[in-house]
């Protein structure tokens, strides 16, 4: 199983040696990382870097998605609300140039202060945020444009009011949409990939994911709650579902890594996004060549193998 | 949750709905009304309590024999069975707990598919069944979900989904997360290719099939008094400490806020099913 990762993760060191450096960014540490990324991949990650990663994904100066498309993005112009009821700040929609082209952008989106993060519900949409999703992927389709998506929630809200307004629902239709889009999709894992309502977003042609992110089923908490029966249990519990980024770049999840400045992407975000920047230019590379139903032929490919089974 | 990090939003296999009742009581005893009845006595019923109308828990074989034309069905995928690709290991092994779900319940996994006839209409199915590891979703369901869409594809004829889930599996950890987009890609080229969906849900049907499959059928359809809900009763009522309605995430709350087409009473199920294939049917 590794060997597929490990020649992909070759596959991106031979390119990235030819590439040339854009914008002056700073490329020359991804070399070094993703031969150390390789390096990890074969010495498989240990419990106690599993825990560092979520530690790392949950940092409370971690970039969000805003401290990215400021970065990355040029003109962007943000579009609110989902035409139905209400705009949910906890995911934000908007378009702008990625490399002279116009792209639509859907990130979840967390608040940095204490007022900001009750405001932006800690990252975790009501369906609302879901609709005004589908609403920014419809006119990604509309208009030809490619979409990135950048994936950092703890989860989809779990309350009473969002039950109502159809959660489950929303979730299930937001995936749908992405799989039927007929343009270019990056989806980028940049902290907490949680649950439906990180995969709400991130059905995409490639979906690249951050060092130190985390991507996973379930809380480490909610999963040792209930199977260990203690929230405190929250270490084991990761380590055993593993949701870092080698294991899910293993296991066929996500097509890449994104190196990470030393310490993690709060320590330099500039860095960060530049490292970002270029990996969302050469996934879209990779995809943008295609007829939109050869990509969307091979978008549920790509799915349709997804899971391991054993026959009886 | 004690962290706050509060996004438990996939119901897992260990998580029971609120059913007070039935802790102690006889799995034949209604939790509704305290009627209690033989074997038999439930079977001639559909397992629908004749007193209340509450409707008992229905396996997975023994749903598909109340569904199809007797001798109609043959079932498909077999020999799937989950494999441990984490190696997971909690306060026992997943192998362990995957074979003892084996042996209680006689089936591969939670959920059993094939092709049958529903009042002359040819279908494919896809029913879960909650008995297995709560009827959770791993690689195996997923798997057996798409061959059906695939079958049902390839026979031109629509698919009948019956879920039954405590939501994802998460012993399979993100690969059970990429179930939903999968069995999700299986129904767009279904219905690409003109095939049709009926999803019933049933108790309960909650977290990664209710935010996958289960809410895309062309058609949905509820059990009375089924819990469908994305997040359970637990993990709203601990992470909002909001008090909850009395019929929070049930179906008769989704079919008014307009999440369901209708609620049909277990009695009525193969007649409405039949119904809506010959309004399906591709001539």
């Amino acid at each position: 199983m590794p060997n597929e990762a490990e020649m992909r993760l070759r596959e991106r060191l031979s390119k990235l040696g030819g590439m040339k450096l854009l914008r002056g960014t700073k490329l020359s540490g991804e070399l070094a990382r993703l031969q150390d990324q390789l390096d990890q991949l074969q010495a498989d990650p240990t419990a106690e870097e599993i825990w560092q990663s979520v530690e790392l994904a949950r940092h409370p100066d971690r970039p969000y998605t805003l401290d990215y498309v400021e970065r990355i993005f040029d003109d962007f112009f943000e579009l609110h609300g989902d035409r139905g009821r209400a705009d949910d700040p906890a995911l934000v929609t908007g378009l702008g140039k990625l490399d002279d082209q116009t792209v639509v952008l859907i990130g979840h989106q967390k608040g940095r202060d204490l007022k900001q993060r009750a405001n932006r519900n800690f990252g975790m949409a009501y369906p609302e945020g879901y609709r005004k999703a589908m609403r920014a992927m419809a006119l990604a389709g509309r208009h030809g444009f490619p979409l990135v998506t950048m994936v950092d929630t703890p989860g989809a809200y779990p309350g009473v009011a969002a039950e109502q307004h159809g959660q489950g629902g929303a979730i299930a239709r937001s995936q749908a949409a992405m799989v039927r889009l007929d343009v270019p999709t990056v989806a980028c894992v940049i902290g907490e990939g949680g649950s439906g309502g990180a995969i709400a977003i991130a059905v995409a042609d490639r979906v690249v994911m951050q060092e130190n992110a985390i991507y996973s089923v379930i809380s480490p908490e909610g999963c040792a709650a209930i199977l260990w029966r203690d929230a405190g249990e929250a270490r084991k519990a990761a380590a055993a579902f593993k949701p870092d980024a080698a294991h899910c770049l293993e296991l066929g999840v996500v097509d890449a890594i994104v190196a990470e400045p030393l310490g993690g992407a709060h320590a330099d975000p500039d860095a960060a996004s530049a490292l970002l920047e270029q990996a969302i230019l050469a996934a879209f590379e990779e995809i943008e060549a295609l007829e939109p139903d050869e990509r969307r032929r091979r978008r549920r490919a790509k799915y349709r193998v997804m899971g391991v089974l054993a026959s009886s | 949750m004690s962290s706050g990090q509060g996004g438990v939003d996939v119901e897992v296999e260990s998580k029971r709905p609120d059913e007070p009742s039935q802790g102690k009581a006889h799995p034949n005893t209604c939790p509704s009304c305290g009627s209690h009845y033989r074997d038999d006595e439930l079977a001639q019923t559909l397992r629908v309590c004749p007193q209340c109308g509450h409707h008992f828990r229905v396996g997975a074989r023994a749903r598909i024999e109340q569904l199809v034309d007797p001798g109609s069905f043959v079932e498909g995928d077999t020999d799937l069975r989950s494999a441990d690709p984490l190696e997971f290991f909690d306060l026992r092994p997943y192998t362990e707990r995957l074979a003892e779900a084996e042996i209680e319940t006689g089936l591969g996994d939670a959920i059993v598919c094939g092709a049958g006839a529903i009042e002359d209409e040819a279908c494919d199915l896809a029913v879960m069944d909650f008995a297995f590891m709560g009827g959770s979703m791993g690689s195996v369901v997923g798997e057996k979900f798409v061959r059906s869409c695939e079958r049902a594809t390839e026979n031109r004829v629509p698919l009948v989904s019956v879920s039954a889930s405590g939501g994802a599996r998460m012993q399979e950890g993100i690969l059970a997360l990429m179930q939903l987009p999968k069995t999700i890609c299986a129904i767009d080229e279904l219905h690409e290719s003109g095939g049709a969906m009926l999803s019933v849900l049933t108790h309960p049907t909650t977290g990664g099939v209710l935010a996958s499959f289960a809410s895309l059928g062309d058609v949905v359809l509820a059990e009375p008094g089924a819990l469908m809900s994305f997040a359970g009763p637990r993990v709203v009522s601990q992470t909002t400490r909001e008090k909850l309605p009395d019929d929070f995430g049930r179906a008769e709350s989704n079919f008014r806020y307009g999440h369901l087409d209708a609620i049909v009473p277990r009695t009525e199920l193969r007649a409405t099913l039949g119904q809506l294939l010959r309004l399906f049917a591709r001539t």
